[in-house]
């Protein structure tokens, strides 16, 4: 019974899932509807320890409307996703992207990192720099600038763990991942080689996620390149 | 090698000597039953409604691409197919053909240079088509923008890929001819049986297929594995035979991919995996008149079905599998089909049969199956002993061996940790999740579909009743073959559900295979 101080004090932890007491949705709510996608993506779309599945919670609600488009247009390629989404009309798609987009919840810690110093200074320059002498751009142009995101169709870059980065950039750079023409990520990923990928997605993958994380307004950035993505018809939100 | 082509001489032989013999045609175009509503009076309109039951759009279009430009990929036992492009494009497409080339496809499954075709066209359900039908699908086809998309070749296994066999196929499966209407049944049921059979080619996958894929006629009931999924028997009760189901019922399951949910009680059944897909697609988009008069059809085969196993005089059943009362349970549909069904003799000789003190079924004491692996219990612990699952409905609880009895609790835990929550601590569903107790989709004799169910979840489709359906999630990366088996099999047994135990490699090889 000696440890019983700090059972207690686990137990009464604010956040502790055993004090959840908070009560299941009503089943007609787009929470018991969104129930698929969370045995992957876990709870409300907080993500899970397993790295593959990224987290969608607080994501722009264009960009997660966009990737369920591409996953059914085989723009995106997991079997999964795409079985999940084949046989639903658009409005749907739009409701459970405008779900998870709106769930605010916080970040876990971020692994530390798994490279030098070296490299991570090479990632943060191209974060913050990208490299002018091979016409690439830095990812904050696009993506925020705290790399959050920009409403309503580009992605934030944090809170992801470098296994689900160094997936993605990887099915950029074999054109197995794609997007709306003209397709900018595209672009941009064949320009970079496999030390920038590393470079890139560790330090990408080792910043910890401000409390107040939100993606930026779309006025806040002007994108380098033109991009179908975040075209307005493209990024159609209701 | 010399015993390698003495092997193989005497089926050549055989297979030449059906080729030589005359290939079957019919030379009638038919007439085919009225629809019970208005006809529609543009014929290109008319068409688009026969394209759409037939619902050419789903193998004709790759995922992503131009609508009827062909190139999907579809993968079958005898190697994966690639379909062609329908569109009015003069090269790639269908631009070039005449009105007879397009009638000659549908009706004797040839190209328009006479090459016979692969039957993974549905020529074989397509020549029930009546002539003027035919007509108007293609001029609704030559309405569509022209594409030009050249089809990838067909990757068929030896011998398959020989294309002069398909003329002995067609000897053995294939009788080309226009739908006959049978005087002594209604109008109504003439045009569901024209538009069952014909135009929307249930059969394709809903009939059991031998090992040349060709679908013998049969009493017994018939369904099939196509796609990975199994497309169940429309004849058979026990299985998606609507004989106790109301028209409406029907057409709704077939419009909605659902039936509706009253008073908070579940749907009645649901559909999932290819049927989902031919819903979506086609189904939900097909006039109710027409949707009414597939119903009454179907109503019908049961009882065809009871009466033609009658006439024979001996009982035809093919089942192992325990027999569901009267199918009055919720299920899901999971349609579709391409290798044959495993006949009585097989399932009898690969499994081990317990004893069940199923009193609920009248004649047949039951033979319940199970193949034995490392990881499910074997044939020696599943003889019955006195240790009982317990069982809150079925008066007469199977008894099962130790092993089995530990396997069965280790489901019900798992039931309860993942499946309760929507699915109800007794099995008994919500208006968001299908019961299972008394489901025949669960205990129906082939486990496919409740194992892929587990294993990949899915959403039944959107459809203008049903726009924001409610879904399953997957377990395939968080429960291990053994514990979906334990689960699947504890669905099987509880609840007054009674059908045969499921191992783990019975899992293992639903991983695989395209998700539908």
């Amino acid at each position: 019974m000696k440890h019983l101080p700090l059972v207690a004090a686990i137990l009464l932890w604010p956040g502790c899932p055993l004090q959840a007491t908070q009560s299941a949705p009503p089943v007609d709510s787009i929470e018991e509807r969104a129930r698929p996608c969370m045995a992957c993506h876990g709870k409300e779309g907080r993500a899970t320890s397993d790295g593959y599945f990224p987290r969608i919670a607080g994501k722009p609600a264009g960009y997660l409307f966009n990737q369920l488009v591409n996953f059914r247009e085989g723009k995106r390629h997991f079997p999964m996703m795409a079985y999940l989404v084949d046989r639903q009309d658009d409005a749907y798609l739009r409701e459970l992207a405008n779900y998870f987009a709106s769930q605010k919840l916080p970040y876990a810690a971020p692994v530390p990192p798994r490279v030098t110093q070296d490299v991570l200074e090479r990632g943060k320059q191209l974060v913050f720099e990208g490299d002018a002498s091979r016409n690439i751009p830095a990812c904050r142009d696009c993506h925020g600038t705290r790399l959050l995101g920009v409403a309503p169709a580009v992605p934030g870059l944090l809170g992801l763990s470098q296994d689900y980065l160094l997936a993605q950039l990887g099915a950029w750079q074999h054109r197995s991942r794609r997007a709306h023409e003209p397709d900018c990520m595209a672009q941009i990923v064949l320009e970079l080689g496999p030390g920038d990928i590393n470079a890139v997605s560790a330090w990408l993958a080792t910043q910890t996620v401000p409390q107040d994380a939100h993606p930026d307004d779309a006025a806040a950035i002007i994108p380098p390149r033109e991009c179908g993505s975040i075209s307005p018809a493209a990024a159609q939100i209701p | 090698m010399k015993r390698l082509l003495q092997a193989l001489a005497l089926p050549a032989l055989l297979l030449a000597a059906l080729a030589i013999l005359q290939d079957p045609i019919d030379r009638q175009d038919g007439d085919a039953p009225a629809p019970l509503g208005p006809e529609l009076t543009s014929e290109i309109e008319r068409g688009r409604e026969l394209v759409v039951l037939a619902d050419c759009k789903a193998c004709h279009t790759a995922r992503g691409g131009h609508a009827f430009a062909g190139n999907r990929a579809i993968p079958t036992a005898f190697g994966t197919f690639f379909s062609p492009n329908i569109t009015p494009d003069p090269d790639t497409g269908i631009g070039r053909w005449t009105e007879d080339d397009f009638w000659r496809a549908l009706h004797e499954g040839r190209a328009p240079d006479g090459k016979l075709l692969y039957p993974v066209f549905p020529y074989p359900n397509y020549t029930k088509i009546s002539r003027r039908d035919a007509r108007a699908m293609f001029a609704y086809l030559r309405s569509l923008p022209p594409v030009r998309l050249a089809t990838s070749a067909h990757e068929i296994d030896f011998p398959y890929n020989q294309r002069f066999l398909i003329a002995a196929w067609r000897r053995l499966y294939f009788k080309p001819g226009v739908y006959v209407a049978d005087s002594s049944a209604s109008a109504a049921w003439n045009r569901g049986a024209y538009l069952v059979e014909g135009v929307a080619h249930c059969g394709a996958c809903h009939e059991a297929r031998d090992r040349l894929g060709g679908t013998p006629a049969q009493v017994g009931p018939a369904g099939g594995v196509v796609l990975s999924w199994y497309a169940p028997a429309l004849n058979d009760d026990r299985e998606a035979g609507l004989s106790n189901w109301s028209e409406d019922e029907i057409v709704a399951l077939l419009k909605d991919g659902r039936t509706p949910s009253h008073d908070n009680l579940p749907p009645r059944a649901s559909t999932l995996g290819p049927m989902a897909e031919v819903v979506f697609e086609s189904l939900r988009h097909t006039a109710p008149d027409e949707l009414q008069a597939m119903a009454i059809y179907l109503k019908s085969l049961p009882e065809a079905r009871r009466a033609s196993v009658a006439a024979r005089g001996r009982n035809q059943e093919r089942h192992v599998a325990s027999v569901q009362p009267g199918g009055a349970g919720p299920e899901v549909f999971a349609a579709t089909a391409q290798v044959a069904a495993p006949d009585a003799a097989a399932v009898a000789s690969s499994t081990t049969a317990i004893t069940s003190s199923t009193a609920a079924v009248a004649s047949s004491s039951t033979a319940v199956a199970s193949s034995a692996t490392p990881l499910a219990p074997n044939a020696a612990t599943l003889a019955p002993d006195a240790a009982a699952v317990p069982s809150n409905s079925n008066p007469h609880p199977r008894r099962f061996g130790s092993a089995a009895t530990a396997w069965l609790a280790s489901g019900a835990e798992l039931y309860q940790e993942h499946c309760a929550s929507c699915h109800g601590k007794n099995g008994e569903g919500s208006p968001a999740a299908i019961a299972l107790a008394g489901n025949r989709a669960v205990t129906m004799r082939s486990t496919v579909n409740p194992i892929r169910a587990v294993l990949y979840g899915g959403y039944p489709p959107g459809s203008a009743a049903n726009p924001r359906p409610y879904g399953m999630p997957p377990f395939s990366h968080t429960l291990q073959d053994h514990e979906i088996a334990q689960v699947v099999s504890f669905l099987r047994t509880a609840w007054g559900n009674d059908a045969p135990l499921v191992a783990a490699n019975e899992v293992a090889v639903q991983r695989t295979g395209p998700l539908w």
